[in-house]
């Protein structure tokens, strides 16, 4: 591939969906796009770049899905379910008693194995959570994985991922070599197609917001500004989970980490006070900062 | 170092289980049929079991059972790893005290969130 190309693509991919590519991802560009560009009845790279720069709307969504990493699992690094169960819903339970809802989004859901995976850890609290109102949002940029998340169908490969085999008799249905997920659990993820660069302020307010494992493919700018927006949709004791290999320490001060538990953040108070204080009258400002 | 016994008839399974097993860290013990692993295990249990199902002299499933049965039989974790992939299979083991399931063909991967399921790693 030519750098022309590369930097053409690497331009198109940071616009159309954030994805921030090194200079030295070629080789990643080229085994995702050359199978595309066969599909397509095309030679080569340089003849599917062609094509997108003459306006092929299709090909260039195609493009962004085959480079956004999909790369998903039941479970998928087991702790953030563990702290869903065992730290965020008693929490909620108790801060929600009166008005019993609860507001999930899972923010990048890819295949759905982690909406599923949540809805899952819900379903075993069903006693508990009798008579609320619990939404999950899965949110996706590709209309690609979100159809097959809605499908809810895995391989046998997929299903023996991080999913305990006691939950994959307890929950999907064999259909010959491929396994899905029961029409109760499917039943409480609504999806929507959605691209983080974009408002997303119409989703409301959540209670949790999983965005894992999505943000490290992002620049510090984007970085940012997605953590200030996502900061917005959530309750003021709500809580964000980010993945294993991201923070939001030396990025924004719009979270701060939750006490004792990795991976989980909370909106900054002080952050909040200072923007109602920004909204205030002047002499009531100085009151404030005092 | 955790030990683990792989009891398959298929010597290839029983290599390929090694060889991901031993990058997990384990000290493997190799069996051809339950029987031979009943025999093993009886001179000391293993941390870990990966137990196909069908197998000539005695099967799995009735390895399991005998197993199970051992003074300190219930403290192994048995994984199964098999070609049984119906829910049947699956809730028999289960129901016979197996800890997992894996259903063949398998990887690395799976062998891995299998194990870390279990708290084997």
């Amino acid at each position: 591939m030519n750098l022309l190309d590369y930097e053409f693509l690497r331009k198109l991919l940071k616009e159309r969906s954030g994805l921030d590519l090194s200079a030295d991802k070629q080789y990643l560009v080229e085994s995702r796009l050359l199978p595309l560009a066969r599909k397509a009845g095309l030679p080569g790279i340089a003849e599917l770049v062609q094509k997108l720069k003459n306006g092929a709307n299709a090909l260039t969504t195609e493009v962004v899905e085959a480079m956004t990493t999909n790369e998903t699992f039941f479970f998928r690094d087991k702790i953030p379910f563990d702290h869903l169960r065992d730290t965020i819903l008693p929490a909620m339970l108790q801060a929600r008693a009166n008005r019993k809802s609860l507001r999930i989004w899972c923010a990048a859901s890819s295949t759905g194995q982690e909406p599923y995976s949540i809805a899952m850890c819900l379903k075993e609290k069903a006693q508990v959570l009798a008579g609320w109102r619990v939404e999950i949002v899965a949110t996706d940029l590709s209309q690609e994985v979100l159809e097959k998340s809605k499908s809810g169908i895995y391989s046998q490969f997929e299903v023996q991922r991080g999913l305990p085999i006691q939950l994959l008799v307890k929950h999907f249905t064999q259909i010959g070599e491929l396994w899905q997920i029961n029409p109760d659990i499917r039943g409480m993820v609504q999806h929507r197609q959605l691209n983080l660069l974009q408002d997303f302020s119409h989703l409301g307010k959540f209670d949790v917001i999983f965005c894992r494992n999505v943000l490290i493919y992002f620049d510090q700018e984007t970085k940012i500004a997605i953590f200030e927006r996502l900061a917005r949709q959530l309750e003021g004791d709500g809580v964000l989970l980010l993945g294993a290999a991201e923070s939001v320490v030396g990025i924004s001060d719009a979270f701060r980490p939750y006490p004792d538990r990795r991976g989980l953040y909370q909106p900054n108070p002080a952050r909040a006070l200072r923007a109602n204080a920004g909204a205030m009258p002047l002499g009531l400002k100085v009151v404030a900062a005092r | 170092m955790r030990t683990c016994l792989v009891v398959d008839d298929s010597s290839v399974i029983r290599k390929v289980a090694r060889r991901i097993l031993e990058g997990l860290d384990f000290q493997i013990v190799e069996a051809e049929d339950g029987e031979k692993a009943l025999d093993i295990c009886k001179r000391g249990l293993p941390d870990a079991v990966l137990l196909d199902w069908n197998m000539p002299v005695m099967d799995g499933y009735e390895f399991l059972g005998n197993l199970r049965r051992l003074p300190g039989g219930d403290q192994p974790k048995v994984v199964f790893c098999t070609t049984e992939n119906d829910v049947a299979h699956i809730a028999r083991a289960l129901h016979a005290g197996a800890n997992e399931y894996i259903m063949k063909p398998f990887d690395k991967d799976i062998v891995t969130a299998k194990f870390q399921e279990v708290g084997l790693i």
